[in-house]
C-alpha cells in the first residue's frame, strides 16, 4: 500500500469503524484475532451498517455479515477487479475523486475490462450477483464505507498484489482521507507498527525515510556523527537464503521465535543452524534461543519504560510496574550498553532520551513527548510539532506521500503451491482468540488449556466423511516439507477442500514444518495462507493408543 | 431566511452554568459541571437502562420542576438541575439500604477487600446508608460454575444486569441472561449451562462493568489486598489493538492486570489481555541471566564476558567478512525506543542496512 498512497498503516482510526455505512472485511478473523476490533465493527452493523465479509472460512463474523464472500483461497485479486469492473461500467465510482486524487484510473478501466463478474466468479467461486451486489453497495456507500484487511491478504505469494487490489477499490470509492473510510490493515502484534516506524527495515530509516534517497542518508549522518552503509539491507527470507549459502555469518535476534513463526521450520532451523554466531535475546528459552551461541535474558514488556505504536498508528506509553527478575535488564539498556562496546557515542540513558532523539529524526513523530503521552493519553502519527493534535484518519487534503494516489494494474496469480493428487488439500493458518502466535505467553496463563487444549486441524464434514475419520481422531498432516500429528475437528467452519490450523502449540505440533516457502516477490511476506497438504490416518498399535 | 443553528445547550447544575452538546444526557451535564451522582446500572458503552434509579436528580424546566433520572434524560436549554437536594439525597439512601439489605457484609466484598472499593459500597459510604437499616432478606448463593476465570458471588449481585448487558450489546456476546424474576432472578448461560459451554468469550467485561463485588476475576481475588494493590497504566501485550491496561503490584510483585477505562479502548479487552497478560511474566521458565554456549551445551556468565563476547565475534566476523554477512533482527514485540536502539546499532554499531522485523510473519 504505501507504494499507492504513502505508508503502510490502517489510514483511519479503530473507533471510526463505528461509524460507517458499509464494512468490507476481507482475509480477517476479526472476531479471534483482534476481538476489540471486532465489537466496534458488531456495533457498526447494530447501527445499521452493511457488513461484507470476504474469507474462505466461515469465521465467527459472518454471524453479522450482511453477505458472506466465501472465495477460493488466493483469489482476492480477481474479485477486487471484479468489483472495479462493476464500479467503472456501471459509472458508479467516485468520478470527483478519481479525478482530482489519483493517477492511472484509464489503464485500470482498460485492465479490469476483462474482469467480469462471470469470470471472477468462476475463479473465486462465488455467485456473480453476488460480486454485483457488493460492488454496488460499495459504491453507494462512497465516503463512508472502510475495508480492513489481515493477513488473509497480505500472507499470500501476491500479498503486494492484493493489498494494491483492496486500495484501488479504496480509490475508486473515494474512501481515503475522509471519516469512517479508509483501507484499514489491522495489525497482527502489539508493536508490529512500531517496528516499522522505528526504522527496523532494510529499506528504511526511521519515519519511512528511505535509506536510498537523496538527503536522507547525510541528515542522519550528520545527527549520529557516523557514516552509513549506502546500500539497501536484506530481509528476514533473504538473509535465511544466504544463511544457507554462507554469506550471512552472523545474526543478532531481538524478542522473535523465528524458528516456531517461519514458514517451513526445517529450513528455518537449517538456516540457523549453518550461521557461525548467533546472538538471541529473549524473556524465555525460545526454540530459537536454543540455537543461539549467547542466550541475553531481557526484561518482559511489564518490566519496561517506552512506547508500542498500535494499528492505527497511536503511540501509546509502556511503563516498569516491577524490576526486571533475576539478573535480566531491558531491551533498551542491554542495546546503549553493546552499542558502547562497539565505539557508538551518544547521549542516551533511557528510554525517554531515545525517544526524543528519534522524534528530532523523524517528522511524523516530531510533536510526540512524553510529556503529552503521560497528560493526553495516546497521539496518533503523523504528528508534526508539539501542537499538532494527531491524525485521526491520514490523507485528508491530499495523498499523505504528497503525491496522487496510482491504481495498480494487477492480474490473479494463483499461490505458488498448487494441491495434486499426492497432496490434495490445501492448509490456511490463522490464529484463535485465546492462544497467540508461538504460544509463549498464552500457553504460560492458567485456565487457558481448557479453552483450546491442543492443535485441532479444523476439516469439513464433507472431507471428514471421504477419509473416513471422525471428530477428535488424530491424524498426520504431511507437505513436501514435513509431517506433524495432530486431532481433528469436524467443522462447516473450514469449506471442503481446505484444512484449518493455528501455530500456537509448538511442544505438540510444530504446523510451520508443514508450511510453504514461497513468498511475495516484493514486500518478502510469506504464503501462510495456503500449502498444498495431505491427511492420513494414524493407524493404531492397540486400542488404547493415545 | 435561515434559521441559526443551535449547536450548543446553556444548562445550570447546582448554580454552575456550563454548555453541552444537543445529545447531552443530564449526566454528561452533570459531569462535566465537576458533580458526579451513583450510577449503578450504568455503562458508556452499553449505554443508559435507568433501573437503578440512584441518578435521580432534580431538574427544571421552563418553571417546571421534575424528578428524572440523569443517565436516560436529555439535557435541554436552560435546564437547571440540582444534584443533591435534601430530599434526593435521603431517597437515594434509602434505595443504598434496600439494596444492601440483599447483600452480605460489605466488609467481605470481594471486589472491595481484594482490588478496590466497589461502586455500591463507595456509595453506601458517601450517603451513610448502613446495611443492617432493613432486615436482611435471605441471601443468594455463589454460583456454581467451575470456570478458572469468573467468579458470581449472587450475595452481592444487586441485579443491575450490567453483566447481562455489556454481554449481549457490547460484546454481543450472548453468553448470559436474566433468569427469573424479582428477588429469585439469577444470571444463568442458557440451559444453566457452565460457562465453559456456552458462547463466553472470557473477554471478562462483566467483570470491569460490575458496580459490586459479585463478579470477580478469580485468578486474583483473594490473593491482593487492596490497601496494599498498586496500579501502573500500560498497555496490552498480545495484538496490535493496544488496549489500555492496569498492572497490578503489591510491595513490588506483579498480582495481575484490568482493563484501563481511560484509554482510547474504553475499558474493553479480550481473553488474552483480561486473563493472560501477566502470568508469563513470572514464570519460573524466564531467563534470568545471560547464557553463552559451550560443547552444545549453555553455561551461566556474566553480563560482561556476554557481552564482550558478542562484540569480539562480531567485530572479527565484520573484519573477516564485511559488515553484510551480519544481520540483525527486531522485534514487534517490544518498545518502539528498542527497535530504534537496534536499526542505529545495526547501522553504525556494525555498519549494514540488514535490520529487518518479524512484521512479515
Amino acid at each position: 500500500m504505501a507504494v499507492m498512497v504513502g505508508k503502510g498503516a490502517m489510514t483511519n482510526s479503530i473507533e471510526e469503524l463505528a461509524g460507517t455505512d458499509l464494512l468490507l472485511v476481507v482475509g480477517s478473523n476479526t472476531t479471534e484475532a483482534h476481538p476489540v476490533i471486532s465489537l466496534r465493527m458488531k456495533r457498526a452493523v447494530r447501527n445499521g451498517a452493511k457488513l461484507i465479509v470476504i474469507d474462505p472460512r466461515k469465521i465467527e463474523l459472518t454471524k453479522w455479515a450482511t453477505r458472506h464472500l466465501q472465495i477460493n483461497i488466493g483469489t482476492d485479486i480477481p474479485l477486487f477487479n471484479a468489483f472495479a469492473h462493476v464500479m467503472i461500467k456501471e459509472g458508479l465510482y467516485d468520478r470527483e475523486y478519481v479525478e482530482h486524487r489519483t493517477e492511472g484510473f484509464d489503464e485500470l478501466a482498460k485492465h479490469v475490462e476483462f474482469y467480469t463478474p462471470e469470470y471472477a466468479a468462476e475463479i473465486c467461486g462465488v455467485p456473480a450477483e453476488d460480486i454485483i451486489a457488493t460492488a454496488r453497495e460499495y459504491a453507494a456507500a462512497s465516503g463512508k464505507a472502510a475495508i480492513c484487511y489481515t493477513l488473509g491478504i497480505t500472507e499470500h505469494s501476491c500479498g503486494s498484489h492484493n493489498v494494491q487490489s483492496v486500495a484501488n477499490l479504496g480509490m475508486l470509492g473515494g474512501n481515503f482521507g475522509k471519516p469512517n473510510a479508509g483501507v484499514n490493515p489491522l495489525r497482527g502484534q502489539n508493536n508490529v507498527q512500531g517496528a516499522s516506524d522505528s526504522g527496523a527495515l532494510p529499506t528504511d530509516l526511521p519515519g519511512y525515510q528511505k535509506v536510498e534517497r537523496p538527503g536522507v542518508r547525510e541528515k542522519f549522518e550528520k545527527a549520529w556523527d557516523a557514516e552509513l552503509p549506502t546500500r539497501r539491507g536484506i530481509t528476514k527470507i533473504t538473509a535465511m537464503d544466504q544463511m544457507l549459502r554462507g554469506k550471512v555469518k552472523a545474526a543478532y535476534i531481538m524478542g522473535e521465535n523465528t524458528v516456531i513463526s517461519d514458514p517451513n521450520t526445517n529450513h528455518a532451523q537449517a538456516a540457523l543452524e549453518a550461521t557461525d554466531f548467533i546472538v538471541v535475546q529473549d524473556i524465555f528459552m525460545t526454540d530459537t534461543a536454543k540455537l543461539a551461541d549467547v542466550v541475553l535474558p531481557a526484561a518482559s514488556f511489564a518490566e519496561s519504560d517506552g512506547t508500542f505504536a498500535n494499528s492505527e498508528r497511536r503511540i501509546q506509553r509502556v511503563r516498569p510496574a516491577i524490576k526486571p527478575v533475576g539478573e535480566s535488564r531491558t531491551d533498551v539498556d542491554i542495546l546503549l550498553d553493546l552499542m558502547d562496546r562497539f565505539g557508538v557515542v551518544q547521549d542516551l540513558h533511557s528510554s525517554s532520551d531515545v525517544w526524543d532523539e528519534m522524534r528530532q529524526l523523524a517528522p511524523i513523530f516530531t510533536g510526540i513527548t512524553y510529556d503529552r503521552l503521560d497528560s493526553e493519553g495516546g497521539l496518533q502519527w503523523p504528528c508534526p510539532t508539539e501542537d499538532h493534535p494527531g491524525t485521526q484518519f491520514l490523507h485528508e487534503d491530499e495523498m499523505d506521500s504528497g503525491m496522487p494516489g496510482y491504481f495498480a494494474p494487477v492480474d490473479h496469480i494463483p499461490p505458488a503451491e498448487p494441491t495434486d493428487s499426492e497432496y490434495p488439500l490445501i492448509l490456511t493458518t490463522g490464529r484463535r482468540r485465546s492462544t497467540y502466535h508461538t504460544g509463549t505467553q498464552t500457553g504460560r496463563a492458567t485456565g487457558f488449556e481448557l479453552l483450546v487444549p491442543s492443535e485441532l486441524a479444523e476439516i469439513h464434514p464433507y472431507d471428514a466423511e471421504q477419509l473416513e475419520l471422525i471428530d477428535g481422531q488424530k491424524v498426520t498432516v504431511s507437505s513436501r516439507r514435513g509431517s506433524v500429528e495432530v486431532p481433528i475437528k469436524v467443522t462447516e467452519r473450514s469449506p471442503h477442500g481446505t484444512i484449518f490450523m493455528s501455530f500456537a502449540f509448538p511442544e505438540l505440533t510444530q504446523t510451520n514444518r508443514l508450511t510453504s516457502d514461497a513468498y511475495d516477490f516484493i514486500t518478502e511476506t510469506p504464503e501462510f495462507k495456503a500449502c498444498a497438504i495431505r491427511i492420513d490416518k494414524i493407524e493404531a498399535h492397540s486400542p488404547v493408543a493415545d | 431566511m435561515t434559521t441559526p443553528v443551535q449547536n450548543r445547550l446553556n444548562v445550570e447544575v447546582n448554580g454552575i452554568a456550563i454548555d453541552c452538546g444537543t445529545d447531552a444526557r443530564v449526566l454528561d451535564a452533570i459531569r462535566s459541571a465537576g458533580f458526579d451522582v451513583p450510577t449503578l446500572c450504568y455503562d458508556e458503552r452499553s449505554g443508559p437502562q435507568g433501573t437503578c434509579r440512584m441518578c435521580l436528580v432534580d431538574v427544571e424546566v421552563n418553571g417546571q420542576m421534575q424528578q428524572v433520572a440523569a443517565c436516560t434524560a436529555f439535557a435541554s436549554e436552560e435546564m437547571r438541575v440540582e444534584t443533591h437536594s435534601d430530599s434526593i439525597t435521603d431517597y437515594r439512601k434509602t434505595i443504598l439500604e434496600m439494596l444492601l439489605s440483599e447483600t452480605s457484609s460489605p466488609t467481605n466484598c470481594p471486589k472491595c477487600v481484594s482490588f478496590k472499593k466497589c461502586e455500591l459500597h463507595t456509595a453506601a459510604e458517601e450517603y451513610d446508608a448502613k446495611w443492617d437499616a432493613f432486615p436482611s432478606l435471605v441471601v443468594r448463593e455463589k454460583a456454581k460454575d467451575d470456570n478458572p476465570f469468573i467468579q458470581r458471588d449472587y450475595d452481592y449481585c444487586i441485579s443491575c444486569f450490567r453483566c447481562t448487558n455489556i454481554c449481549n450489546d457490547w460484546e454481543q456476546a450472548g453468553a448470559i441472561a436474566i433468569e427469573g424474576r424479582g428477588q429469585e432472578n439469577t444470571i444463568a448461560s442458557f440451559f444453566n449451562n457452565n460457562l465453559l459451554e456456552s458462547p463466553c468469550t472470557f473477554c471478562g467485561q462483566c467483570i470491569n462493568t460490575c458496580p459490586t463485588g459479585a463478579l470477580t476475576d478469580k485468578k486474583i481475588v483473594g490473593t491482593t489486598k487492596a490497601e496494599d494493590l498498586e496500579r501502573t497504566k500500560s498497555i496490552c501485550p498480545y495484538c496490535g489493538v493496544g488496549c489500555g491496561i492496569h498492572l497490578l503490584t503489591e510491595n513490588g510483585q506483579l498480582k495481575g492486570t484490568e482493563p484501563d477505562f481511560d484509554a482510547p479502548s474504553r475499558g474493553s479487552l479480550c481473553v488474552k489481555g483480561q486473563f493472560a497478560s501477566w502470568e508469563f511474566v513470572k514464570s519460573d521458565e524466564r531467563l534470568k541471566y545471560p547464557l553463552i554456549k559451550e560443547n552444545g551445551s549453555f553455561r551461566r556468565a556474566s553480563w560482561d564476558e556476554a557481552l564482550d563476547l558478542v562484540t569480539e565475534r562480531f567485530t572479527a566476523i565484520r573484519d573477516d567478512s564485511g559488515p553484510d554477512s551480519l544481520v540483525c533482527w527486531s522485534s514487534a514485540r517490544t518498545v518502539t525506543e528498542a527497535n530504534y536502539l537496534m536499526q542505529k546499532f545495526a547501522r553504525i554499531g556494525i555498519g549494514t542496512n540488514n535490520i529487518d522485523n518479524c512484521s512479515r510473519t
